[in-house]
């Protein structure tokens, strides 16, 4: 138990009391940066950065980690009370989350969002500790087809299921793939879709785009249904977070799956935003309640909720040992410790294990921390509902705004956040899902590069993506999971031994 | 190519530089300085801007503080274009890579080094062909032999984006030698490195900072340095070799020489007052052991450039870069 001994050298080298300082002021900081969205993890870690030069490398990756726990806890409060994803990652917590809170459930919600995100860590840190060696191997598997084939599964996983006709959803997919062609091409170099704009040249932003589609369309279709929040009547008790938490075993299968999920796709690494997206629609899939999902489900928000936490913590685990970060955030925090002085790598956890095991013991400490923070805090942030709609709706349009220039520093954002807002709006009105939407946006870059490296390198051939078993199964469960029901309808039918055939679609 | 003289007089300037770094300056910043890097957040050209904003703030070289703006979109060009938006703007500084040369010519967008004025030459990466450790291959020449036999099917270069350093490199290697590589474009040196330990790809040309940890963790091999000289750095880093044993591909028969300029360039129409307070702020950088120290850590080459000398070998690498991109076929049409 030689994981268990280091460990513990870990919490000692925590017990410098500046040390937990720095934990709880980055952990508040944190919150703060994952509440306003727009200002995400990495941008609130990249700008703190230069304050930790003059700090020990522990102290300072201690405060910098600790930022990042607390964004990831802070990004679920705006995407349940105002539909508003503070970080990319919470974006599939909005489906459940702000339909509980406008079912009065704000602090059901809120509790249930910060206990999975809490479990999630615990699992992905507990990996951290006794299997970082083995896992870090796990990860160098990942070439381009197995990169593709985890985009893909994503996709699927969460595809084919909505209430929404299909026609519909292939539609908004295919918008938020065209919308993430526009920029430079990594593949070829090449500019696509800009048409001689430098203003396009960045391409449309995930974030900016989110943030108008949820928050400002919502902001659109309240004032349309007269002005009024619907959750007014949050009430907010430690009895809500108990409630919750006696609840926790029924959605044991949900949040273990949702951690395996986050764990797997921080390692290789997919990052947490899709870690969330996929497990979400795991959770859709093979839950009891899975159709009513989208209502109003505490599950719904267990299961994004679980795998983003677990993913950003995971994502840890490739940087250090890989010096590959697992996200935006940690290739910041990577930058960090090159600047400290330290050189990630396989020799990282022999050279400098006060380092590696006062982090790691952090993380355990920090989400402890953080849990405490996030709760203690939920009756403040349920009560900004019961603040009158006609106040609080140009503040959170503000906060929009805001949130929408930070992101690349540029004015057009604004108006980009506003063109979609707009279009968020109709969406609802005319009854087309966002989610594909905003998941073409998120990972369709990427998984457009993915399969194009891996056609470079197969010189053409798709046989690469069945070419070693980790690669085959995870294409083969994929494309299971995208015709499950068109497959299950035919067995249903069968069953029933009448003449017609599921029709259509 | 007279890199040595040019090292021995930057050298010289250095020294005279920090006898007389307490001068006087006449122009000052009299607000926040925007640092842009024409890079995402993580990278090369950013871990060296928050390096030297740390720096600034911890050793107080600066009154008004130094902000780090990313402007990553279309290669950088977004940065170049704010640049260029920017003439006259003082409290304006970016931080270069090839793509200074490279995304103009390949992308087409309208935009040259020399609608920016040049402040100094902060150091030149280096760049390594690097192979897996497990493949057989102990030198470049063995290497690229191989290649030659085996061709493009069997053979992957992987680097960072496209039509940029990374790839000018592989078709500089491909035009010399007649081998032919499957270049594999990723979005990040990390990412490169990591592919290549994996086995995804079979070499890369990563900078020495982006590959030593698994160098030193015995995953990847350095077969040659793409400089005209070899790295002086004679500190063993991994196995009991260091970097000074790394062969110049020269010395290798291939006659490749690569470097990536990190300088420093203001907005058009700067005064010359306000170029040579850049130029004192970074001269006091330098003699900093912090800047030293990471230096050393990335295997730069620390030669240092300001003035003329700068502006004519900026000059000189555009014709070099526009040449190379021409005969690989990679200028924009």
């Amino acid at each position: 138990m030689d994981a268990l001994f280091s460990l513990i050298h870990g919490f000692g080298v925590l017990a410098d009391p500046m040390n937990i300082v720095y934990m709880f002021v980055g952990i508040f900081l944190g919150v703060l940066i994952g509440v306003l969205p727009g200002l995400g993890g990495a941008n609130g870690v990249a700008i703190l950065l230069p304050l930790t030069f003059s700090m020990s490398p522990t102290s300072a990756i201690i405060m910098l980690s600790s930022i990042y726990w607390g964004a990831l806890f802070g990004g679920a409060i705006t995407s349940i009370l105002f539909n508003i994803p503070g970080e990319p990652w919470s974006v599939a917590t909005t489906f459940d989350g702000y339909p509980l809170a406008q079912q009065g459930r704000a602090g059901e919600a809120l509790a249930a969002a910060f206990t999975g995100s809490f479990l999630g860590a615990f699992f992905s840190t507990l990996l951290l500790t006794f299997l970082a060696p083995l896992v870090a191997k796990f990860a160098l598997q990942f070439g381009p087809p197995e990169f593709f084939a985890v985009y893909l599964l994503t996709f699927c996983a969460f595809v084919g299921m909505g209430k929404e006709p299909a026609y519909k959803v292939i539609a908004a997919m295919m918008l938020g793939f065209a919308l993430a062609a526009v920029g430079l091409d990594t593949v070829t170099g090449q500019l696509r879709m800009t048409f001689g704009s430098t203003e396009l040249l960045r391409g449309f932003d995930f974030l900016v785009a989110v943030i108008g589609l949820f928050g400002v369309g919502e902001i659109l279709l309240t004032m349309e249904e007269g002005l009024a929040f619907k959750g007014r009547s949050a009430r907010i008790d430690l009895r809500v977070v108990l409630k919750v938490w006696k609840d926790m075993p029924k959605y044991a299968w949900t949040a273990l799956r949702g951690a395996i999920v986050g764990a797997w796709m921080g390692i290789t690494p997919g990052g947490a935003t899709p870690a969330s997206f996929m497990s979400y629609g795991l959770a859709k899939r093979f839950s009891k309640n899975g159709h009513k999902f989208g209502t109003g489900e505490v599950e719904g928000v267990i299961a994004p909720e679980t795998a983003a936490h677990s993913a950003g913590t995971a994502a840890l685990l490739p940087m250090l040992t890989l010096g590959i970060p697992g996200s935006p955030t940690a290739a910041v925090l990577l930058g960090g410790l090159l600047i400290w002085g330290l050189q990630p790598g396989p020799l990282l956890f022999v050279e400098q294990k006060d380092f590696v095991w006062g982090l790691i013991a952090s993380i355990y400490l920090g989400n402890i921390a953080g849990l405490i923070v996030v709760l203690s805090t939920v009756p403040l942030f349920a009560a900004i509902l019961r603040i009158p709609f006609s106040i609080i709706a140009p503040i959170i349009l503000v906060i929009c705004a805001v949130g929408a220039y930070t992101v690349h520093n540029a004015l057009l954002d604004i108006a980009v956040m506003l063109v979609f807002g707009v279009l968020g709006y109709l969406f609802k009105k005319l009854q087309y899902p966002l989610a594909p939407l905003v998941l073409a946006l998120v990972l369709g870059d990427m998984a457009e590069s993915s399969f194009r490296q891996a056609m470079l390198v197969s010189q053409g051939s798709l046989s690469v993506f069945w070419s070693n078993p980790l690669v085959g199964s995870i294409v083969t469960l994929a494309l299971l999971m995208l015709v499950w029901p068109l497959l299950s309808a035919a067995m249903a039918s069968l069953k029933r031994g009448t003449p017609r055939v599921a029709s259509g679609e | 190519m007279n890199r040595s003289r040019i090292a021995a007089a930057a050298a010289a300037l250095l020294v005279t530089g920090l006898a007389g770094a307490t001068s006087a300056v006449a122009w000052e910043p009299t607000k926040a300085v925007e640092f842009i890097v024409p890079a995402g957040t993580g990278g090369g050209a950013d871990q060296m801007a928050r390096v030297l904003q740390g720096i600034i703030q911890k050793h107080e070289l600066m009154k008004q503080p130094l902000v780090v703006i990313n402007k990553a979109g279309g290669a950088g060009a977004e940065g170049f274009l704010d640049m260029k938006g920017s003439a006259g703007n003082p409290h304006k500084i970016v931080i270069t890579l090839s793509n200074l040369f490279t995304t103009p010519l390949a992308t087409g967008v309208p935009f040259k080094w020399d609608e920016m004025t040049p402040v100094a030459m902060l150091a030149l990466d280096e760049f390594v062909l690097w192979v897996n450790a497990k493949s057989p291959y102990k030198t470049a020449k063995e290497y690229v032999d191989a290649v030659k036999d085996g061709g493009a099917a069997k053979f992957q270069m992987g680097g960072t984006g496209s039509k940029q350093e990374d790839q000018i490199i592989t078709a500089a290697i491909e035009q010399q030698t007649g081998a032919k590589f499957t270049y594999v474009p990723y979005k990040g040196g990390g990412d490169v490195a990591a592919q290549l330990v994996g086995g995804h790809v079979t070499s890369s040309v990563n900078n020495p900072i982006e590959a030593v940890s698994q160098w030193r963790g015995g995953e990847l091999r350095p077969l040659c340095v793409f400089d005209n000289q070899r790295i002086p750095l004679k500190e063993p880093v991994a196995d009991g070799k260091s970097w000074n044993d790394i062969p110049t591909c020269k010395e290798s028969g291939l006659d490749i020489e690569y470097l990536m300029l990190r300088g420093i360039f203001m907005p058009a129409k700067a005064t010359a007052d306000q170029v040579s307070f850049y130029v004192e702020l970074f001269k006091k950088v330098r003699a900093t052991p912090d800047w030293q120290d990471f230096m050393a850590k990335g295997a730069f080459n620390t030669t240092f450039l300001a003035g003329e000398e700068y502006r004519a070998w900026v000059a000189k690498e555009a014709d070099r870069h526009r040449a190379l991109m021409e005969k690989a076929g990679f200028l924009a049409k």
